[in-house]
């Protein structure tokens, strides 16, 4: 299992003498989901690495901040769209359902 | 059903909230493993930069000339030092020898090449069993060897710190340098184990 991830070149994750390295919760969190999802045969690792590979193309085009997880979100967002797993909208109504949640996590007072 | 954001304006962690619940809910992904995948894969490749002094040696004699010669000199070719890895001495395990790292003082340990040192090597049980009996202890660890071999404990000190060449496992003769990264571990540069293929 630990040979599918890249060691050198532009699809390989951020990592301090061989550890990777997470800058922030949500990262280790897509890090794990694409893990998870690809063992359990959810989609192809090659397929996963193209589009990876794509975003970052993509996101070295486009300048800004830059974010390695950034890119490998997209490309897993990307191929969940495309093995029907998630369809196209989903996350951005569920995510806009979260941030609705009501007391203990926002504005509770709405509802 | 409320519009559709325009992706651009969701905050990045939350997106990706909404995507684990959305996977999980839809019994795609089992939290639980997930927690152990993250945890397993932080530690995946291990020490890569000692990772990458011994692929080199096993596929070129004279580098592997060289860091035994002179390992400091050696290691620092390929870009790694530190704080901690000035006087790094490098010992050859072979089929009739096998070198055992310790330290029995402190915890000196060659980390630019060696990674952080595992918990266990700092247990005090650990560095005192591997002096007095490292084949018993080695054999808990999982490593058997047999009479024949020779074992010899190096104990580091602030003045040298050892690493260990292991043997490069058989079958892996047309297995190209980075490939062969993959199959050295932090235990396999401490002698705690040998480097082998996958299972």
């Amino acid at each position: 299992m630990s040979t599918v991830l890249d060691i050198d070149g532009p699809a390989a994750p951020p990592r301090v003498n061989g550890e990777l390295v997470f800058a922030e919760p949500w990262e280790s969190r897509a890090f794990g989901l694409a893990m998870t999802l690809h063992a359990g045969g959810g989609f192809e690792w090659e397929g996963f690495r193209q589009q990876l590979m794509a975003a970052i193309a993509r996101a070295e085009t486009a300048g800004g901040e830059w974010s390695y997880y950034r890119c490998w979100l997209e490309a897993l967002e990307a191929v969940v769209v495309a093995e029907g797993l998630v369809a196209g909208g989903d996350v951005e109504r569920r995510a806009v359902a979260l941030a609705d949640r009501p007391a203990g996590h926002d504005h509770g007072d709405e509802h | 059903m409320s519009p559709v954001p325009a992706p651009s304006d969701i905050p990045i962690a939350l997106r990706t909230e909404a995507l684990e619940s959305i996977l999980v809910e839809r019994g795609l992904v089992d939290p639980a493993v997930m927690d152990k995948f993250i945890s397993t894969y932080e530690n995946d490749v291990g020490p890569l930069n000692g990772a990458k002094v011994v692929a080199k040696a096993w596929t070129d004699p004279e580098y592997k000339s060289r860091l035994l010669a002179d390992g400091t000199a050696a290691i620092l070719e390929l870009g790694f030092k530190g704080p901690q890895g000035e006087c790094i001495v490098v010992l050859e395990n072979t089929p009739s020898l096998h070198h055992l790292v310790v330290c029995t003082l402190c915890s000196c340990y060659p980390w630019p090449v060696l990674g952080l040192p595992p918990s266990w090597y700092k247990d005090p049980a650990y560095r005192s069993r591997a002096v007095r009996e490292p084949r018993a202890l080695l054999a808990e660890l999982g490593l058997e060897l047999g009479d024949d071999v020779e074992i010899r404990v190096h104990d580091s000190s602030s003045e040298v710190r050892y690493m260990v060449l292991p043997e490069r496992p058989a079958g892996t003769e047309n297995m190209s340098e980075v490939e062969l990264t993959r199959l050295v571990t932090r235990e396999a540069m401490t002698g705690t184990a040998k480097a082998s293929l996958p299972s």
